[in-house]
């Protein structure tokens, strides 16, 4: 189906790579031990952008994380858009490929946002269909990212575990645990997240992901997270960072922070946290 | 429910939310429906004030904000490549009658636009810089030009790189009148623009068209000193007769 060749992502900190720090990351890396990009920022045809990341991946190993392949679209696979990720994999051999459990693309267009599947038995083949068509595409493994969730679909027959389960049993493809993400989606749905990481498969986890969420109300009063990448961890999700490793062991751990970008200190000082919560386990 | 049903009410934000969405109690998600309305919306203007940060000076931000409103439910992106986004915006800045006093605006966002896709493309070589003093005299009429693939003409009927300078440089000239064309090209990695006079903009533009040096000189170009600018900016990869 696929093959393993491709070295892993260290059981170290990684950051998710932004231009502003380029030129500290190759003097003062402290803890950071691997870097994730975005994969469409790296799909052009050349520039800065491909130079520097090639300038990264001689020092790092990389971890590309799609945002636009639309997993979880009920149309096509977007083949042109699959050549593109082959090309930059290819380019630069990274250590681990990933992508979200959602769709973004439609007839529409493509809407720039990961947005939520039900969770039935349909839903469940066509995200297996369109994870081996990219595997067998990619000549990879990949990993699938459980979603940060805002509402919950009345026809889900499925738990979002469960879900995921299946999938990797019918595509063996590994999966990427945002605790961020189940922090926020536990507080919004009203669910214990001690629950949900007890009740996942982490036998599987290649990689875990910790971010900064917001904090707002919905129409009754009840807490709303939002997924914004836009600030520090919160304490709450350290926590649950915690009792997520002593389950799955040491795994690489990324600090996501996409919007207002620290200077490197602040980053630095969140992967320091994170490499922490890793030595602890590892202890 | 199908995503044709979700994606519709995402991008109309009067539209009722969806059925079957919920939150924890089993109440209608409302407002937790406009997170994702929020998200597409926020993210895709972001990608279009990045992408043309002079046309939202010349037109300012309130402005460009409720005029991105527009353009994105007319053109929401038709690839996953944010770098690519926009590229409709001249058209449609063209025929948006409410910046119709502004009649060079889609000028300068070919500008931007041009500037952004030169950014992202393809890596060349420069011509090694004596292969034309190489060339015997008698041969240099027939000889034929490769551009780098991040070359690009943006011909105006307007002053366009004067007025992109005096948004972008600090104590830039203010633009004088006239028709400008600018040459933008990409020595190294960063996008770089000239100002072309209309003879040397004529040359080039033959010369990209696949013209010979002799058969684009009869535009009445200064061709040595427009040369040497293509040659200084690395927008020559290679020649051939």
């Amino acid at each position: 189906m696929f093959d393993a060749r491709h070295q892993s992502l260290p059981d170290r900190p990684g950051v998710g790579y932004k231009a502003q720090h380029f030129a500290d990351l190759r003097v003062d890396p402290g803890p950071v031990g691997w870097l994730e990009i975005h994969a469409e920022n790296y799909m052009g045809d050349g520039g800065r952008p491909l130079a520097q990341l090639d300038a990264l991946a001689d020092r790092f190993p990389i971890s590309v994380h799609g945002v636009g392949l639309s997993i979880g679209s009920e149309g096509p696979l977007d083949r042109s858009h699959l050549a593109l990720l082959r090309r930059l994999c290819d380019r630069i051999n990274p250590a681990s490929f990933s992508e979200h459990l959602a769709w973004s693309t439609h007839n529409l267009g493509f809407l720039n946002d990961l947005l939520p599947l039900p969770y039935t038995a349909a839903t469940i083949a066509r995200v297996c269909d369109h994870v081996n068509e990219v595997q067998d595409h990619l000549g990879r493994r990949m990993l699938l990212e459980n979603p940060s969730s805002y509402l919950a679909f009345t026809e889900s027959t499925h738990s979002e575990t469960d879900f995921l389960a299946d999938v990797v049993a019918r595509t063996g493809c590994g999966l990427l645990l945002d605790v961020n993400n189940v922090f926020i989606s536990a507080t919004n749905l009203a669910t214990r997240p001690q629950d949900y990481i007890a009740a996942f498969p982490v036998e599987h986890v290649a990689e875990i992901h910790l971010g900064g969420h917001d904090e707002d109300e919905d129409d009754h009063g009840a807490p709303l997270l939002i997924d914004s990448h836009g600030r520090a961890v919160a304490d709450p999700v350290w926590a649950l960072l915690d009792i997520t490793l002593a389950r799955t062991g040491p795994r690489p751990v990324l600090i996501e922070w996409d919007t207002d970008v620290p200077d490197w200190p602040v980053l630095r000082q969140e992967a320091a946290r994170a490499a922490r919560a890793l030595n602890a386990v590892t202890a | 429910m199908s995503q044709t049903a979700f994606a519709e009410a995402l991008l109309r934000p009067d539209a009722p939310v969806p059925d079957g969405l919920v939150g924890p109690t089993g109440a209608a998600a409302g407002k937790r429906f406009n997170v994702y309305r929020n998200n597409v919306a926020v993210s895709l203007t972001e990608a279009l004030e990045a992408g043309f940060p002079v046309v939202r000076k010349l037109v300012g931000p309130d402005f460009f904000k409720a005029m991105e409103g527009v353009f994105l439910r007319r053109h929401p992106p038709a690839s996953p490549l944010m770098m690519h986004y926009g590229a409709e915006m001249p058209d449609f800045l063209a025929g948006f009658p409410p910046v119709a006093h502004l009649p060079y605006l889609a000028d300068v966002a070919r500008l931007e636009l041009g500037l952004r896709t030169a950014y992202h493309a393809e890596d060349a070589r420069p011509l090694a810089p004596d292969a034309l003093a190489q060339v015997p005299a008698e041969a240099l009429g027939a000889v034929r030009m490769g551009f780098a693939p991040a070359v690009r003409l943006v011909a105006s009927t307007f002053p366009v790189h004067d007025i992109w300078l005096a948004n972008t440089a600090a104590g830039a000239p203010p633009s004088g009148p006239g028709a400008q064309t600018a040459l933008i090209t990409r020595p190294k990695l960063d996008p770089c623009v000239d100002t072309l006079s209309p003879a040397a903009a004529g040359f080039v533009a033959a010369l990209m068209a696949g013209a010979s040096l002799g058969e684009a000189a009869e535009t009445g170009a200064d061709v040595g000193a427009t040369l040497g600018l293509l040659l200084s900016r690395q927008a020559i990869t290679d020649i051939s007769s």
